[in-house]
């Protein structure tokens, strides 16, 4: 994994990233969307903040596979790879909550009742309380590892926790909040994202790209921190 | 006949009208400054595309100079 055949090293994927990220930057505010009288121009928050949330569980899905191949074959790369790309998820996940937050506060927040009012019914959201959930049970990942000094049981022990946190995922994020009724668009009709009965193909042509985008930029940043890692190890053990 | 016809226009005006009176950002378009914008984000992407790229040589240095 450390030969120089490595994805990691590649520098095609990472020029893909930033070309689909100035096409984002650009397109998604020039092109044309559906007029929305309750989002109006903020729809085009889908090419950012939805895009975050993607990103996180393309990352926690690299995470998980890491953890899984480390139990299989107990190689240190892949504990290391593991632990920075859930890393970057959980910074993703944090993006997309605070990007939200922004959002819903003039989307959502209805401001002829009171603040307490309004944030009676945002806080019922079952996304939102969702995500927290599945952000929390990831950030104890990073107590649980660094709570352990021996660096065998560590990895383990976190490559086994990691397997949970990721079929926690499938619960707090993907079944429940698609039961419940939701302010967020899409959810009882099934995927959201993949729904392709949408009008809105003109935002689908910026939306895949977006998130291609974003999630490389996230494996770029992962990957920096495990080579980082890794030469940090190799200095620690000469 | 007439009549209908001019209902059935009136509906349609009305649908156009109300999906105009959407306000959008169209005076930001017309005018160009929606590009001023743009020109802020794509800085702002370079700055942090900048940043990595420098870090990634280095990492690579660093590499290079353990093997």
């Amino acid at each position: 994994m450390t030969g120089h055949k490595n994805y990691m090293y590649k520098s095609w994927w990472k020029i893909l990233a930033v070309v689909l990220l100035v096409y984002t930057f650009t397109a998604g505010i020039l092109i044309e969307v559906p007029r929305n009288p309750q989002l109006q121009e903020t729809i085009r928050n889908l090419f950012f903040h939805v895009c975050m949330w993607f990103g996180m569980m393309i990352l926690f899905i690299i995470s998980v596979v890491h953890a899984i191949k480390y139990l299989r074959n107990g190689k240190h790369v892949h504990d290391i790879a593991s632990r920075q790309y859930a890393g970057v998820g959980i910074l993703f996940g944090l993006l997309g909550y605070i990007t939200g937050a922004i959002w819903m506060s003039y989307t959502w927040v209805d401001s002829n009742k009171s603040f307490y009012d309004s944030f009676n019914s945002i806080a019922r959201e079952p996304k939102l309380i969702g995500a927290a959930i599945a952000l929390l049970v990831y950030a104890a990942y990073l107590v649980l590892r660094d709570s352990i000094n021996d660096m065998d049981k560590k990895a383990r022990i976190s490559a086994v926790y990691n397997i949970f946190a990721f079929a926690m995922l499938f619960p707090s994020i993907w079944i429940i909040p698609r039961l419940l009724p939701s302010l967020h668009p899409g959810g009882s009709e099934g995927n959201p994202a993949l729904n392709f009965r949408d009008s809105s193909m003109n935002m689908k042509l910026v939306f895949y790209p977006a998130i291609a985008g974003w999630t490389l930029v996230g494996v770029w940043i992962a990957t920096l921190k495990i080579r980082w890692r890794l030469l940090y190890e190799q200095k620690l053990m000469k | 006949m007439k009549k209908m016809f001019s209902i059935i226009a009136m509906l349609f005006l009305a649908m156009v009208t109300s999906a105009q009176d959407i306000e959008m950002a169209d005076g930001m378009k017309a005018n160009g400054k929606i590009y001023v914008v743009i020109a802020v984000m794509l800085t702002i992407l370079a700055g942090l595309v900048l940043y990595l790229v420098r870090l990634d040589r280095k990492i690579s240095r660093l590499e290079k100079i353990n093997n």
